[in-house]
């Protein structure tokens, strides 16, 4: 069970008071209706399987509620880094928004 | 079956007889001593067979010591205390301890289905893909179903307390042997907290095994002064009994303790019977051992073929010897202590045959001087005897596992054998820890682990006392120091043998090439034999995971202790690999079986979830509500004298529709939403335009997710233009409310909103019926109740009876209805108030059996109900609502696939029953036959269904395959066997004008 500090809370908690969130990257289109089917289905369903390295956005479900990022390696489970959406933008290296899924809460 | 006459255990004063302890196993009755396992005294006893194989029905004896076992698996207790599949080689004996044979009938001596060895060459590894096919698999399964699985489930609920605990600590060590024991020495005596667990009975790991000597004296006076030592040390917690069954992130694991099973179900009663401890250490010490592998030859499965160390343990841990005339069956030095153990302890008949072509001259010298038989550069090639071993060919070795064809026979009633050591690394494993093969020990050992872990003694490959003695210090002293505490100055290590006394000088011999493949057992409980790798492997299965699930070796209770790593060694040699390129299968937890009960603790019973409770909650039972469980309590229905659910609710709904009734309301959800941005950010969330309510109006509003599915429903209520009151669902308002942050958070952080659940913080009451109004009007108010004044789908603030209220017209039941909130700590007087107003129009509560019964009489539907994981807003007739509205929403852009609109979509629709008296089947399918043969496509579901009192017939709702163009239609509907008839109606069964909403 990772050990995870809260950004907001400044404490570290335990995994089970967070929830994953899917792709830190990836941002609700602003104009899905300009998108083609395939574009849109990429959007809902299309995520990369990263090995190594992944920016994840994570939300303290049990503590302040707040969403922020964490890059976490997929085989250690090291925790890089952990940051807000002000210390970090959600684009790629290129700095362009990358189409892709909002994390489906319900 | 004659008894064995016991010897001393090693170390144990001769002058202090061990008191006897009865137990009975398959009926009868027999006798151990106190300190036994189970399996130590069933084989004093000469019980050869204590069960069956899985497959073939073989007989089983013991064939290990410990946590290695595979056969040994036995029914314990019964009733309320049954467990099945317990590891006799783990259970201590206590007194009255009744076990039984399992896989097996009559029992294990004598097992009808023994007949199954006969048609071994039928039943092959992954046998079923292969077979009963035709006509089909449930032809088979009646057959199949009683003879599979070992033990049997419990039947009775489990009478026994279970606990969970949080622990944090310095250093967790997992092991208390010669190593792990050394460790928490120094650990301890640096100031450092230290737990130190291990999942024997007692501590000393392997010394309990062995004739070593330690200061002079027997090595389990060590272990003793050792713990005693540790005992006193206020800092180290002492955990024995307790199995570390999962190392997981951040060295977080979990450790199953067995508190009171030693004390058998009498001693156990109003005690706790196992506790599960959560283990946060700053550091790991893993001292868990290692594992000796069988030797694969032919008929190695025999009753009376046993592990060298198991042997061991047996005569020199419990004063058992198993067998009068021995063999020895190894291809490495270590065995032969057995050999010598059993010397010792005066058994004449001793045999040794060793693989390797050569073998050290003062081993041979020493073999000699014992009188023991010795054949160098000889392997078994035969057992003989099936429900007891009664003697061994054996043959010259030729090299690469090959036999010469001439043999000579070795009477024998007990083989011990060896095939070299498996260091314990499972929990390494599952930390992330990376193995590597070392050839001159021929195992595999830990290589490289990212958490903070160290693996000590013969986990480590290190084998042998001194060595093990050595590890644990310096591991003591590394994690002092690297977690700031000072370990001490070193003292004298314990004098013991010399290291080089325990080599190992191990020559693989992995199977016997030269003899039947289908004839040599890798894992005795599936019954895997050499034959199944190869076939896997001649069906083109290469990965080791597939190969494991091909034949199932290692998927038994045991989870391939003592089987994987042959497998993994013959599949490297039948395929010409390196053993690192094979790998192994992924290790996962439990290390060792948990019982579930552990795992709940004491969430069971009333306790498995919490639950939410009424403010009016003693005034509901006061009208003797029966509870429902809905998260929150809440009231079903309110019997009056006998009435039973039918009755209470029909009379309820009378109660309603004829006069006036009330019900609490307040789990409904509630989301305040304001700011200068709410309307324009409910806008792109709703289906509906929110942004053109009116301050004071309400709109029934449908909440969809990205991918077009209906997930929520509610009345959205505007108060001013930046506020509005969101009613999500009382199940869905968590998530609804997360849902929201979470786009306000991620998606529009520009926006100027500010959102708040606040369910709890209102109690509710909902005054409904056509004489609704009257009761209302009784009480003082600044809101005008009068006809025309408050109408429905509209909302007030104000003051009610002396406190602030907000009110909502809007209706579940179709008929006129208030429903008023006030703050919760107002419910249950609100509650009583309303009751004592209404009494004069004959007002009484109703629950939510009568809000079902109303609601399908007016056709509202219920997400999640009427709707499923496909329907979106189309399917419920929505297309017009969102045609109106211009803006972007959720779930608009998915709407636009073909998909969403194609025909053959399920909609929703009305139905009501031909024969008015017969109810409709909810769950039932649509098809499209009156006498349908199965399997039948679908073309729906009902999805809600009751007898209308109202209009004195069986009416439901339903999603039908394009139902909204099949008016008037009449269809077939499939249940469990039968066929009810059906019409398509509107969903509105009962006053489709609404005339009385607007009452």
């Amino acid at each position: 069970m990772l050990r995870i500090p809260c950004p907001f809370c400044g404490s570290t908690r335990d995994e089970d008071e967070f929830t994953f969130g899917g792709p830190y990257d990836r941002v609700r289109p602003s104009a899905p209706g300009q998108l083609s089917d395939e574009q849109w289905a990429d959007y809902l369903f299309t995520r990369d399987n990263v090995r190594g390295r992944s920016r994840e956005r994570w939300r303290h479900t049990f503590g302040c509620r707040q969403w922020f990022g964490i890059e976490r390696d997929t085989v250690s489970h090291a925790l890089v880094r952990v940051f807000t959406f002000d210390e970090v933008s959600r684009d790629d290296e290129q700095g362009n928004r990358i189409i892709g899924g909002l994390h489906e809460a319900v | 079956m004659k008894p064995y006459e016991r010897v001393p255990a090693f170390g144990h004063p001769t002058n202090e007889p061990r008191p006897k302890v009865r137990f009975i196993f398959d009926g009868k009755s027999y006798e151990g001593l106190e300190g036994d396992t189970l399996a130590a005294a069933l084989l004093a006893n000469g019980i050869g067979i204590v069960g069956r194989s899985f497959k073939l029905h073989r007989p089983r004896g013991i064939m290990g010591g410990g946590v290695e076992e595979t056969n040994g698996l036995l029914q314990l207790e019964s009733g309320p205390f049954d467990e099945p599949n317990v590891r006799a080689t783990m259970m201590p004996l206590y007194q009255g301890l009744k076990a039984s044979s399992q896989n097996a009938w009559p029992n294990a001596q004598h097992d009808v289905l023994g007949v199954m060895d006969r048609f071994a060459k039928l039943l092959p590894a992954s046998f079923y893909y292969k077979s009963m096919m035709w006509p089909n698999w449930h032809f088979y399964e009646r057959f199949v179903r009683p003879i599979a699985g070992l033990g049997k489930a419990p039947i009775l609920p489990d009478a026994q307390r279970y606990h969970k605990r949080n622990v944090h600590c310095d250093l967790l060590i997992v092991g208390g042997g010669p190593a792990g024991l050394s460790a928490a020495l120094v650990a301890g005596r640096a100031g450092l907290r230290v737990i130190l667990a291990d999942d024997r009975e007692q501590y000393g790991g392997s010394l309990l095994a062995e004739r070593f000597i330690i200061n002079g004296a027997p090595g389990g006076q060590w272990v003793a002064n050792t713990v005693t030592t540790l005992e006193q040390m206020p800092n180290v917690q002492l955990l024995p009994r307790t199995s570390v069954s999962g190392y997981y992130e951040n060295n977080f694991l979990a450790a199953a303790q067995r508190v009171t099973n030693h004390f058998g179900p009498q001693g156990q009663r109003g005690k706790l019977r196992e506790r599960l401890w959560r283990i946060r250490a700053q550091s790991v010490v893993l001292a868990t051992g290692a594992i000796e592998r069988p030797l694969v030859f032919s008929n190695n499965d025999r009753p009376g073929v046993m592990l060298a160390s198991a042997v061991r343990l047996y005569v020199n841990r419990f004063g058992v010897v198993p067998g009068s005339s021995v063999v020895v069956a190894t291809n490495n030095d270590e065995a032969y202590r057995t050999a010598f153990d059993l010397h010792a302890v005066g058994v004449k008949a001793l045999t040794v045959v060793d693989t390797r072509a050569s073998v050290a001259a003062e081993l041979v010298r020493d073999v000699k001087t014992k009188g023991i038989q010795h054949f160098v550069g000889y392997g078994i090639s035969d057992v003989l005897g099936a429900r007891k071993v009664r003697a061994v060919k054996i043959s010259r070795h030729l090299g690469e596992g090959t036999l010469a064809a001439t043999t000579t026979t070795v009477k024998c009633d007990l083989i011990a054998m060896s095939s070299g050591w498996s260091p314990t690394i499972h929990l390494y494993s599952q930390a992330g820890g990376t193995l590597q093969y070392k050839e001159g020990i021929g195992c595999l050992v830990p290589l490289a682990c990212a958490q903070a872990v160290r693996v000590i003694g013969a986990a480590n490959g290190r084998f042998s006392l001194p060595e093990c003695i050595e590890d644990g210090v310096d591991a003591g002293r590394a994690v002092a120091t690297e977690l700031g505490a000072k370990p001490g100055a070193p003292g004298e290590l314990p004098t013991t043998h010399a290291a080089s006394r325990e080599a190992m000088r191990i020559e693989p011999f992995w199977y016997t090439r030269s003899a039947r493949t289908d004839k040599q057992w890798l894992d005795f409980q599936y019954d895997v034999k050499v034959s199944d790798i190869e076939l896997a492997m001649r069906e083109n299965f290469v990965s080791v995971e597939h190969v494991k699930r091909y034949t199932t070796g290692g998927m038994s209770v045991d989870q391939g202790k003592s089987s994987n790593f042959n497998i993994l060694a013959i599949m490297a040699e039948l395929s010409g690999q390196p053993i690192v390129r094979v790998g192994t299968t992924r290790f996962r937890p439990p290390y060792q079986p948990v019982t579930i009960g552990a795992f709940a603790a004491n969430t069971v019973g009333e306790l498995y979830a919490p639950w939410q409770t009424l403010h009016a909650a003693s005034s509901h039972a006061g009208s003797k509500a029966h509870f429902g469980d809905y998260g929150w309590r809440r009231p079903e229905y309110y019997p009056q004298g006998q009435e039973d659910i039918i009755a209470a609710t029909r009379r309820e709904v009378f109660v309603v529709r004829n006069g006036v009734g009330m019900f609490d309301g307040s789990p409904l959800g509630k989301i305040e939403v304001r700011g200068p941005d709410a309307a324009t950010f409910l806008n792109r969330v709703y289906v509906n335009n929110l942004a053109s309510l009116k301050p004071g109006f309400a709109r029934y509003a449908m909440l969809t997710n990205d991918n077009g599915v209906l997930i929520d429903d509610g009345v959205v209520v505007r108060l001013a233009d930046d506020h509005y009151l969101v009613h999500a669902t009382s199940g869905a308002v968590g998530r609804v409310f997360l849902l929201f942050e979470e786009y306000l958070q991620c998606e529009w952080p520009g926006l100027r909103v500010h959102i708040n659940n606040v369910t709890t913080q209102w109690a509710n009451v909902t005054v409904s019926g056509p004489k609704a109004r009257l009761v209302v009007q009784k009480f003082e108010s600044d809101i005008d109740f009068s006809v025309g004044r408050f109408a429905h789908m509209h909302f007030r603030s104000g003051t009610f009876a002396g406190v602030p209220v907000r009110i909502l017209r809007a209706s579940f039941t179709g008929e006129v209805t208030y429903e008023i909130s006030v703050a919760s700590r107002y419910g249950k007087s609100l509650w009583d108030s309303i009751a004592s107003a209404g009494e004069e129009y004959g007002i009484a509560p109703y629950g939510i059996e009568a809000l079902e019964v109303m609601r399908a009489e007016k056709g509202y539907l219920h997400v999640g109900a009427d709707t499923d994981g496909n329907s979106n807003p189309l399917d419920i007739g929505w297309a017009k609502i969102i045609e109106k509205k211009t803006d972007d929403f959720i779930g608009r852009r998915s709407l636009q696939r073909c998909a969403d609109h194609a025909a053959g979509r399920l909609e929703f629709v009305g139905l009501e029953s031909l024969q008015p008296k017969t109810p409709l089947p909810v769950g039932g399918h649509f098809v499209d036959d009156a006498s349908p043969t199965i399997p039948k496509a679908s073309a729906g579901y009902v999805t809600t269904a009751c007898m209308s009192p109202m209009l004195n017939k069986a009416i439901g709702l339903g999603i039908l395959r394009d139902g909204a163009s099949r008016m008037g239609e009449v269809v077939s509907i499939y249940a469990r066997g039968k066929i009810t008839v059906a019409r398509v109606v509107p969903t509105t069964h009962f006053d489709p004008k609404g005339e009385r909403l607007n009452g």
